[in-house]
């Protein structure tokens, strides 16, 4: 029976539940003996110009071994927006700011202890004179570019992806219909339980050693090496278990490169590991959008014009953020069939932290606009929007798909998925449940939200082609190890890629090792996130294995004097045998006795994928306190076959937490001068366990034809669902007391003012 | 200052700075790592240990306040290699995944059944409020804690 598709447990888990994981901050590694303590000075203020950085106060504090300034980094390379050709290549950074800082939160200094707790002291005695700029917080006040935070630059826009000129007046023509809406889809903190770290020494031999908990050491040694301005054959990127990342961990930070830069300067090894505060204030943040859209259609239900227009808070220096709006316009028409319909995206800079991307990256943001549309649009026809959801989806199709904003879609059955939810969540009843709710005009009222997505997941960077290596050796003593390129912090690659070779080699899951992460290991990957692992990290793994049995057939055949043609594997017992004489057979361990056995293999996917479902979300409003209260959430999520149900539920699991949370509670605030008004858990509305209900799993497996395994991406289904079928929920709650919409994160406060306002505007309307 | 306590079942004597809190003590001086820490507000309870079988954020708790007391952490729930029960709960509904919440998510629902062997749902819910998870949602997690009370059936 094949272990494929079966509820492996972890072989992850009596580690991280009795000794517990060994993170960053938990390395004993002796190479890190007598390890300094790095402290950051950031910037208390949004924007302002640098005076005198007196570091005097701090050097003669106890157990200061040594402090410096941005301007003891000048002479390393500044460092440019990453896709310097797409975005604006002015916008520079230094590792420790110069002249200027952009955000609270910026470093301008480091303080370096023998201790910790020495570190906390000494990094308040720094005294930096700031010349205070106005701050840049709000979407308009970066586009008028009154106050511009590069001055090189001359504008506050990083990017344009098409612009006003270019949108077509006449989109809406024959449309009997058309509702026009802004709305924002706010900025959230990824917040992974474990904060950023570094641990760094420099060899004899002039070579960086770093542990960094990352998504993919291979682009974080690159990221390294070009912020301290050596080959990246100079570093090796070690990464230890990592307490989660959400997006927010690929690549090198500025952070790590100053730990090993203070590393090489003191000629000693160096540690750093933030605070939760500094990690709200400065690792990046997620989203930060702004929609303004507009659709049109026919009152019986069809959708026929539809455009959405993006602005992109990029925070104080470009990131992948600038470039969400990408992806994000990408998927603008999602799984409906739209006959004319533009997008247009504009990515600007402000005086906040640098954003990046967030479990699902522009296409939550995407679906998020999409989904309000189609509500708004119900709403104003007077529809179901179920109803208008089924009327508009694309047909099912097995052949890929081209949309007009270039996406391939590669397979799909829209319709299926949504009535399969629909079906699960007991839709009827709850609409039934509604109407006597409503009727009896309660103060807690219910709702329904709806929402229907399609993602890319697996795409290729710009390098090319969607791609993965793995290498798989078996050894003499049974056991066997695999190298990948992909990079787990929780999404259990140890299991799952021991299963994948199991299946082929006939070894034992619980006798494979499963080794990631370290750049002298393995000098290529492209690491884990855009939910690109499975599908092409466990196909290369799969590969490998079936290359390895080709590999060892060989020697099989020289062993046992046969023709390797007649041979047969059998992985019931991980051995060949001749056809016809089982009894000629040899083990495949047995077969790395003299020589190793292992392959190194490299998958190319066709392209990327594009997982789908629908999310249904029940909610409950106080209509007196303005309350709501998610009651339950009903998903499909399609992502082709699961080779673990065990583990992709948990994905979905965590990914609708995350999304739920975005339209419930979480949201990173300014006030106007530019101050985090959400720095700390005690602030930041962290979703917790007494907020959610227990999940409801559907299930619903397309098998894509991109890779042998037949796997789609599951890692940020949640998120892109599950945050528009909250709101909606929340919103329909209320619909009935004359409300359309509530922003999110739908607070009480929020919540109570739209029923304020309806009350208000129903009594003007009844008495004009 | 001297403090003298018991750490998984070990009597120990340690001289400490009198501000050193219970978490860096078990950390660095104990290099019991297991409990991490992941806020600065007492929020997020991945330090959770238990004190005299109580939980208690041990981010929240001087060294010197311990003196005398009995600790817990998640190293020494486990008997002889054998996962404690609600260890084994959490490995067979896949309650965790990245791990860094886990010992003290763990050590939480120790304490939670203790207090209330038979919770529902929503008090489990209510008593793990204090420790937060980013990766499971908290689906797997609740129940893990209820199956660990005998009351969920593992998952098929």
């Amino acid at each position: 029976m094949s272990i494929l598709g079966t509820r492996v447990l972890r072989t992850e888990d009596p580690r991280f539940l009795t000794t517990g994981g060994v993170y960053t901050e938990d390395l004993t590694d002796e190479a890190l003996d007598g390890a300094c303590h790095v402290f950051f000075v950031r910037s208390p203020i949004a924007h302002a110009r640098i005076g005198r950085v007196d570091l005097s106060a701090a050097l003669a504090a106890p157990g200061v071994i040594a402090a410096f300034s941005g301007a003891d980094l000048a002479d390393l390379p500044v460092i440019e927006p990453m896709m310097a050709g797409m975005l604006n290549a002015k916008m520079t950074r230094r590792l420790l700011a110069i002249d200027k800082v952009r955000f609270v939160g910026d470093p301008v200094a480091v303080v370096v202890t023998e201790d910790a707790y020495q570190g906390e002291d000494a990094v308040e005695l720094v005294d930096v004179d700031y010349d205070p700029l106005p701050a840049v917080v709000d979407f308009d006040d970066a586009l008028s570019n009154e106050t511009i935070l590069f001055e090189d630059a001359g504008t506050n826009v990083v990017v344009e992806f098409g612009n006003a000129g270019s949108l077509k007046p006449e989109l809406f023509d024959g449309c009997e219909v058309v509702v026009s809406h802004t709305f924002g889809n706010q900025r959230v903190a990824p917040a992974p339980m474990e904060s950023r770290a570094a641990a760094a020494v420099w060899g004899e031999d002039g070579r960086l050693t770093t542990w960094i908990p990352n998504q993919g050491a291979q682009s974080a040694r690159d990221d390294l090496a070009k912020m301290l301005d050596v080959e990246a054959s100079q570093v090796r990127v070690i990464t230890p278990d990592v307490g989660g990342a959400f997006g927010a961990k690929f690549g090198a930070d500025p952070e790590h490169a100053v730990v090993a830069w203070v590393a090489r300067q003191l000629g000693r090894p160096a540690r750093w590991t933030e605070t939760r505060f500094e990690n709200l204030i400065s690792m990046t943040h997620g989203r930060g959008q702004r929609h303004t859209i507009m659709i049109g259609g026919s009152r019986d239900g069809d959708v026929l014009g539809y455009r959405l227009e993006i602005i992109q808070d990029g925070g104080a220096y470009p990131r992948i953020g600038a470039v969400l709006p990408f992806l994000t316009i990408m998927m603008a028409t999602g799984p409906y069939s739209i006959p004319n319909a533009e997008a247009i995206g504009t990515s600007v800079v402000t005086t906040t932290t640098p954003i990046g991307a967030y479990r699902g990256a522009g296409r939550p943001e995407a679906t998020a606009a999409l989904e309000r549309a189609l509500d708004l649009f119900a709403a104003e026809i007077g529809m179901d929007p179920a109803d208008v959801r089924r009327r508009n989806l694309l047909p099912p199709f097995t052949e890929p798909h081209q949309t007009a904003f270039g996406a391939l879609y590669d397979s799909g059955d829209y319709a299926a998925a949504l009535d399969k939810a629909l079906e699960a969540a007991g839709y009827a009843d709850l609409r039934a449940e509604q109407a006597s709710r409503r009727a009896s005009g309660g103060t807690v009222q219910m709702g329904i939200g709806v929402s229907c997505y399609v993602e890319i997941t697996g795409g290729g960077d710009e390098s090319g082609a969607p791609q993965e290596n793995a290498t798989v050796e078996v050894h003499p003593d049974g056991t066997a190890t695999i190298l990948t390129g992909t990079s787990p912090h929780g999404q259990g690659h140890s299991t799952a890629w021991a299963m994948i070779a199991s299946e082929e080699l006939g070894i034992p899951v619980e006798n494979f090792t499963v080794r990631w992460g370290d750049t002298d290991l393995i000098p290529v990957g492209g690491g884990t996130g855009g939910s690109r692992s499975l599908q092409q990290g466990g196909a290369a793994v799969q590969q490998a294995s079936k290359e390895l049995i080709e590999l060892a057939r060989e020697r099989a055949a020289a062993a046992l004097e046969a023709s390797a043609a007649d041979l047969q594997f059998d992985p019931g017992r991980s051995a060949f045998a001749v056809a016809g004489d089982p009894d000629a057979s040899v083990r495949l361990a047995d077969l790395a006795k003299d020589e190793r056995l292992f392959v190194h293999s490299i998958f190319t996917a066709p392209g990327a994928t594009f997982p789908f479902g629908t999310h249904v979300a029940v909610a409950e409003v106080d209509t007196e306190t303005g309350k709501a209260v998610l009651r339950r959430v009903v998903t499909v999520d399609d992502a082709g076959l699961v080779l673990n149900p065990l583990l992709a539920e948990g994905q979905r699991h965590g990914g609708i937490a995350q999304g739920a949370a975005q339209a419930l509670l979480e949201e990173v605030v300014y006030d106007a001068d530019g101050n985090p008004l959400t720095a700390s858990f005690a602030d930041y509305p962290i979703v917790s366990a007494t907020e959610l209900p227990s999940f409801e799993l559907a299930s619903m497996e397309t098998p894509t034809s991109y890779n042998p395994l037949g796997v789609k991406g599951i890692g940020e289904a949640g998120t892109i669902g599950a945050t528009p079928a909250v709101q909606s929920a929340i919103i329909d709650a209320v619909a009935h007391l004359g409300v359309r919409h509530v922003e999110m994160p739908a607070t009480p406060m929020r919540v109570w003012r739209a029923l304020v306002e309806a009350s208000a505007q129903g009594t003007d309307s009844e008495s004009a | 200052m001297q403090v003298e306590l018991t750490v998984n079942g070990e009597q120990r004597s340690d001289d400490v700075e009198p501000r050193l809190l219970l978490v860096h003590y078990l950390r660095e001086v104990c290099g019991l790592r297991a409990a991490n820490i992941g806020c600065d507000t007492t929020s997020c309870g991945a330090c959770t240990v238990l004190l005299n079988g109580e939980s208690v954020k041990s981010c929240t708790v001087l060294a010197a306040q311990a003196t005398g007391q009995d600790v817990v952490t998640a190293e020494g729930l486990a008997a002889a290699g054998e996962l404690h029960p609600v260890q084994a709960a959490f490995r067979a509904e896949h309650g965790l995944q990245c791990g860094f919440c886990t010992p003290g998510m763990v050590m939480a629902a120790v304490s939670l059944l203790r207090e209330n062997p038979s919770p529902t749902e929503e008090q489990v819910r209510e008593g793990l409020e204090g420790n937060l998870c980013r990766c499971t949602g908290y689906h797997n997690i609740i129940r893990a804690v209820l199956a660990a009370s005998g009351q969920a059936e593992v998952t098929a």
